[in-house]
């Protein structure tokens, strides 16, 4: 019999927000975030913060926190709230699911820093930038290169086939 | 404000992008919350239930792993929800199990079919420079569709 499943913190939601900044660290955004908050919970982690409350609370408080370094916060969505059984790497051991993307773009955020500083000031990206970061579609293989591919591969084969009869003959005589 | 799907929808960068230049990001954290706060039955770690691989059957055809399908009944109602979308391509982020590999190819031939809603294609900076020109070219696209909005 399937068990029954009742849902906590119905009508919240949670957001992370990560800090990769030289002046600001998670203890200095949970205080802030404390000293404003309106009842949200907040959760001070090794990358920054998880806040969990209603939307607007949740967005009031993130609005602050943004101010203190705008370039350095980022924040995104989380589906669970924190210290969820199913995702909290207290129960569950190793890295916490999602951990590796959060890795990854963590990596990346001090060019994206950079860019939303220089944007602010007015810098334009020059177009070698603008054509790196552009995706370019990979061409297929054309059919008649494919089929060239196709007859010399076989030519080869064939000839080696013919090598290899022609050296067992000589052997044999 | 436009809803926008991001790719990889689990990306922290673009999620902030979107919301940062005033849009709605939709990404898979949303569907989850839905799943996470509906009560029913204990299905974890996801409250994937066996009903998502049916419901993905819209989207995948049945000889599909359920694995693929149940991942459409995610993606695919908020790629059908989505007023423009933002691929990053090339990610080492979405590198996952064949299940993921293939949702992820299904996910943007999804988006790339629908021809109603501007799609901006772009991969991740490597440097400084790339990353100015990752922000503009983001903000530029969310810009478009800001002027595109009909005032009220």
């Amino acid at each position: 019999m399937p068990k029954e499943y009742n849902p906590e913190f119905v009508g919240t939601v949670t957001k992370y927000v990560f800090v990769e900044s030289p002046d600001i660290t998670p203890q200095h955004l949970s205080i802030r975030a404390y000293e404003i908050s309106q009842g949200v919970m907040i959760k001070e982690t090794c990358f920054g913060l998880q806040i969990t409350g209603m939307p607007e609370d949740v967005e009031k408080v993130i609005a602050a926190l943004r101010e203190m370094d705008p370039y350095h916060i980022l924040v995104k969505d989380r589906g669970f709230p924190p210290g969820d059984k199913r995702r909290c790497r207290a129960n569950l051991g190793g890295a916490r699911p999602g951990y590796f993307g959060h890795e990854f773009e963590m990596g990346l955020l001090r060019h994206i820093s950079k860019g939303l500083k220089a944007m602010e000031n007015g810098v334009k990206p020059n177009e070698k930038s603008v054509n790196a970061i552009t995706y370019h579609d990979k061409p297929l293989l054309d059919t008649e290169r494919l089929e060239e591919i196709a007859v010399s591969k076989s030519r080869e084969s064939a000839n080696k086939e013919a090598d290899t009869g022609a050296a067992n003959n000589s052997i044999t005589k | 404000m436009s809803k926008v799907f991001i790719y990889p929808s689990t990306s922290l960068i673009l999620s902030d992008m979107v919301a940062r230049f005033g849009h709605e990001p939709l990404g898979a954290a949303i569907k989850i919350r839905e799943r996470i706060q509906t009560p029913g039955f204990d299905s974890p770690p996801l409250q994937m239930t066996p009903e998502d691989p049916k419901k993905g059957l819209k989207y995948a055809a049945v000889e599909v792993p359920a694995g693929v399908r149940g991942r459409m009944a995610i993606f695919g109602p908020l790629i059908e929800e989505a007023e423009a979308a933002v691929i990053v391509n090339d990610s080492d982020l979405a590198f996952g199990c064949m299940g993921c590999a293939r949702t992820d190819e299904l996910v943007k031939f999804m988006i790339r079919q629908r021809k109603d809603i501007p799609i901006l294609e772009i991969v991740y900076p490597s440097n400084e420079d790339e990353g100015l020109a990752f922000v503009d070219s983001i903000k530029n696209f969310l810009d478009g569709l800001s002027a595109k909005e009909v005032p009220k």
